[in-house]
């Protein structure tokens, strides 16, 4: 089996204008959702309460709604989560609130939705048939802007890092197209968690640095051929060399995105609602990725002029008996 | 050229081999056990419990598959949970015979099924995460601008004390947070006042300044005191917490530090928050009160005739009775320190005990007046009191005295300990809470572990399909590195939460890159028209500069996480950083030795089973001249 039968190299560049723009627009757009709507940050990250609760039948979430808003505790949201079954209720937390409130707020809502269920509880710390507490997390507000300022540092040395081992194993061009590029699909990814208002948690964000590794990691097998091309073609143009680097990388291009997938899909059907936000940022995140290492990455570097003496420069000084791509074949 | 030497083999071999043993006990499940651990503090248990809980279980008609000491508990695992239930009674009533105070905590728990000699080479089971478990988490925050604040005012009254007792006089000293300043007439007394607290108290730093015609000499906490104090407090507000939460009868409590301030507490299988916070945050009490020995209070202590009026019976740590009066001389309050240490002329081992100024001042006053009676050293926990120690006064003591006397070390780390965990050095206050259910942590694994399997068969079927014979051997390939990844998760004892688990998918899902990569360039070499043998070692040869760039990246991103990440992230980035380590070896070395075994041998290999070449009719139109 083959699924690429490509007879000549597909002339990318020629177009890279209209993908640039097309990345412009959608990057714009993603900028746009994230300065107007925003990003639903889970209570990780805001402080809060969170209270899972699995119902002996399906839940009626407008009654259990109703029954807490009687209770005036705030932007109380109550949803579904995974099943009819499942309800999660999240309770944002009153600034200046004790930890002894918490318990007693918890306790509270668990009362009503017993009561709402026809079996009020018989006191304090009883449970009921009905409803049954899966889950209750409490996060107090300084760990959340920690965790914000903890995952925008780890962004950066996500940046700088990788900027600093492409500058040093291509060429300062390539390190800035490649994370420009990646960026753009970050940007992307909290765009769509913005627009569809997604909850934002810590797996997310994991998720979301795990991509940017992964698709710095596509632009760089890009780079790697288009090195290739500039050595073993004396004659080709910078254009042709990366149409070049592209047509030959497609089949593993799609290939490697198609099983990474296979694998996040798997997440997301089986992996209920804990892994969705996880699996559905990666999913964005493999789809753009492809997209901007190939059409965008590329293209940068092309703006930015690399030339065949950027990198075969590098080549003459690279005496490393290990390196494959030392000795240009003759 | 594809021949790999015999030691390349042997490591993947070894490798394997390794792999396996620690996999292995994963897959064994659990058994029901019962776990006895001290509910005391006062109480520690050593290797000798293990035969006494045989023979209760052998009175009781029980058989255990083993009964073992580990250091601070005895497990003992059984085969089903009738036989558990049956155990737990039988101990329970055979080592506490008073049910309102027991010495030991019987748990149940659950033990890996694996065989012993597994557990012999320290081959054990993944750590399950709470979220996989069920129970509960808190993090909670030490307050350490009330521990710097408490030692600064011990600091004060030692200055005070010191003053006076080198009769230098001083126009007033006023603490503000951390800093101490004291106030002089004359500049003679300051210099005096200064030389003496600068070799009294190492761990201040003293700044001269003039106000008006006063002298001031401002004192505040060194950086490395500081840091000092502060990690004392976290250490001791540890021990605290392990004290408390022994009570709680959880098997297995996990109570560690995190960042400078931070303590997590985690506490697998308890369900009920309130219970347990309401332990967490109890304070325990240590109080110092003379020991009465008049003739009724021994005979009272003998039992031969009542407790006198003003006194109360305690028990100490070996169960002997002692007469204590009730009036208190000192409370756990006024104790800052309590080190073990060594006798500096007898040379045995010792508890240096240090208290604050107000203290030191009733510890003058009392022991000048008792000197050859004996002093009792008390700490309450629940309620109920119970004698640390009760050494003999032997002379006025001052702010800081020790306790002597046939110790042995381990004695005198001991007493320390005990005297240290009466109380929480800072106060501790819960910033993040979660509770999770068993049910839910049941169904989180089985969610996972279908997510890693279907992933998982997918890719290999399609690999097996498009790549044939090459596209088996990535598929050995990742699943070898499933392997090791799952048996270094296990050597490393780390934790495996559900993002940990998300990252053994994704991480699968990255690790088939670097096969693509292989098969793909393979194919091409066979596309250009190489020979079968060189495409091979090509193919590889070429593919191996990606691979490692492209690992590396993603390496560096795994590491920005395990470096910021907390809590579920670090779990992820842990998971995510080795698997990318061993996908290299997996990917590389081990599919290479596994070609390198089917085709290496053959001299005059025709085709490779790597699915369809195809090549393009013009092939020549395409592939530019290549120059030299």
């Amino acid at each position: 089996m083959e699924f690429f039968r490509i007879r000549r190299d597909i002339p990318f560049m020629r177009h890279a204008l209209v993908f640039n723009i097309i990345s412009a627009v959608t990057f714009l757009a993603a900028v746009f959702f994230l300065a107007t709507r925003g990003l639903h940050f889970s209570i990780e990250f805001t402080g809060g309460i969170v209270m899972e609760a699995q119902y002996a039948k399906a839940a009626e979430v407008d009654k259990i709604r109703e029954k807490l808003d009687a209770l005036q505790l705030g932007d109380a949201q109550v949803a579904n989560f995974g099943s009819t079954r499942d309800v999660v209720v999240r309770l944002p937390a009153p600034p200046g609130t004790k930890k002894d409130e918490q318990a007693a707020i918890v306790s509270k809502v668990y009362a009503a939705m017993c009561a709402a269920e026809g079996q009020p509880l018989a006191g304090p710390g009883a449970s009921c048939e009905a409803v049954k507490q899966q889950r209750v997390d409490f996060v107090g507000p300084q760990v959340g802007r920690e965790l914000a300022v903890d995952g925008a540092k780890a962004l950066a040395m996500v940046i700088v890092g990788i900027m600093v081992y492409l500058a040093i194993r291509f060429e300062w061009k390539f390190a800035v197209a490649a994370i420009v590029a990646n960026l753009h699909d970050v940007v992307i990814i909290l765009g769509f968690f913005a627009f569809f208002q997604w909850e934002f948690n810590l797996t997310v964000l994991a998720a979301v640095l795990a991509v940017l590794g992964y698709s710095v990691n596509e632009s760089v097998v890009i780079f790697d051929r288009i090195r290739e091309a500039f050595r073993r073609y004396r004659k080709m143009t910078t254009h042709e060399v990366i149409d070049h680097a592209i047509t030959s990388t497609m089949s593993r291009t799609v290939i490697t995105h198609g099983c990474t997938q296979a694998m996040v899909l798997s997440m997301l059907i089986f992996g209920g609602p804990t892994l969705h936000g996880f699996a559905i940022a990666l999913t964005i995140g493999i789809l753009f990725g492809i997209y901007s290492s190939v059409f965008v990455a590329a293209a940068i570097a092309m703006w930015l002029g690399v030339k065949r003496e950027d990198l075969i420069k590098a080549a003459t000084k690279d005496v490393d008996p290990d390196d494959p791509n030392a000795g240009a074949v003759v | 050229m594809n021949r790999y030497p015999a030691w390349k083999y042997a490591i993947i071999a070894i490798a394997l081999l390794i792999g396996l043993i620690y996999t292995l006990p994963n897959f064994f499940g659990e058994a029901p056990a019962v776990q006895v651990s001290s509910a005391k503090a006062t109480l520690k248990l050593d290797a000798a419990i293990a035969p006494r809980i045989d023979d209760v279980l052998a009175k009781a008609g029980l058989k255990a598959d083993f009964v073992q000491f580990d250091g601070n508990s005895v497990k003992a695992r059984f085969g089903d949970l009738d036989a558990q239930r049956k155990a737990k009674d039988a101990i329970v009533s055979a080592l506490n015979p008073d049910p309102n105070d027991p010495s030991y905590i019987v748990a149940l728990n659950l033990l890996s099924r694996s065989p012993q000699w597994l557990t012999r080479l320290h081959a054990l089971p993944m750590f399950l995460g709470l979220d996989l478990r069920g129970g509960v988490y808190f993090l909670m925050q030490v307050d350490m601008k009330s521990a710097l604040t408490k030692k600064a005012e011990a600091l004060t009254g030692d200055i005070r004390t010191l003053l006076r007792d080198k009769n230098l006089r001083h126009a007033g000293i006023t603490r503000d947070a951390n800093n101490v300043e004291i106030r002089f007439r004359d500049r003679e007394t300051m210099t005096a006042a200064r030389n003496l607290l600068a070799d009294q108290l190492p761990d201040l730093q003293w700044l001269e300044g003039q106000d008006g015609t006063d002298f001031k000499l401002g004192g505040s906490l060194k950086p490395e005191a500081m840091k000092r104090v502060q990690d004392s407090a976290i250490t001791q507000n540890i021990t605290t917490l392990h004290n408390r939460v022994n009570e709680l009868g959880v098997a297995e409590p996990v109570i560690q530090q995190q960042g400078p301030d931070r303590v997590v507490v985690q506490l697998p299988g308890v369900q009920d928050t309130a219970k347990a916070k309401d332990i967490i945050g109890r304070t325990a009490t240590l109080e110092l009160r003379m020991v009465d020995d008049s003739a009724e209070a021994i005979a009272a202590a003998t039992g031969a005739g009542p407790v006198p009026f003003g006194t109360e019976r305690f028990n100490d740590r070996n169960g002997g009775p002692l007469i204590v009066k009730r009036q208190v001389v000192l409370t756990g309050d006024n104790l800052t320190d309590a080190q073990p240490g060594f006798d500096s002329q007898t040379h045995e081992p010792d508890v240096n005990l240090t208290v604050d100024a107000k203290g030191a001042r009733i510890m003058q006053d009392v022991s000048r007046e008792n000197i050859g009676k004996r002093m009792a050293i008390l700490l309450f926990e629940k309620g109920k009191g119970e004698v640390v120690t009760a050494p003999v006064i032997r002379g006025e003591l001052g702010s800081r005295f020790q306790i002597t006397g046939r110790m042995t070390i381990s004695e005198a780390n001991d007493t320390a300990l005990l005297l240290r965990a009466g109380s929480l050095a800072a106060p501790m206050e819960i910033i993040e809470e979660r509770t999770v259910g068993p049910s839910l942590g049941a169904e989180n694994i089985l969610k996972g572990f279908h997510s890693v399997m279907w992933g998982f068969a997918a890719i290999a079927l399609f690999m097996c399909l498009y790549y044939l014979l090459f596209g088996v051997i990535s598929t050995l390939a990742l699943g070898f590195n499933l392997l090791l990844l799952l048996a270094l998760l296990s050597m490393l004892q780390a934790t495996l939460s559900l993002p940990g688990i998300a990252a053994i998918a994704l991480t699968l899902g990255m690790a088939i890159d670097a096969n693509v990569l292989i098969n793909e360039r393979v194919r091409e070499e066979l596309r250009g028209g190489a020979s079968a043998q060189k495409a091979i070692h090509d193919g590889y040869d070429r593919a191996w500069a990606t691979i490692l760039d492209s690992n590396v990246t993603t390496l560096i991103a795994g590491l920005a996480l395990l470096v910021f990440g907390s809590g579920p992230v670090r779990g992820f980035a842990v998971v995510h950083c080795l698997g990318i380590l061993t996908s290299m070896f997996s990917a590389v070395v081990f599919s290479r030795g596994l070609v390198n075994l089917w085709y290496g041998r053959q001299k005059k290999l025709k085709s490779v089973s790597i699915g369809q070449v195809w090549k393009p009719a013009d092939a020549s139109a395409n592939v530019p001249a290549k120059t030299t």
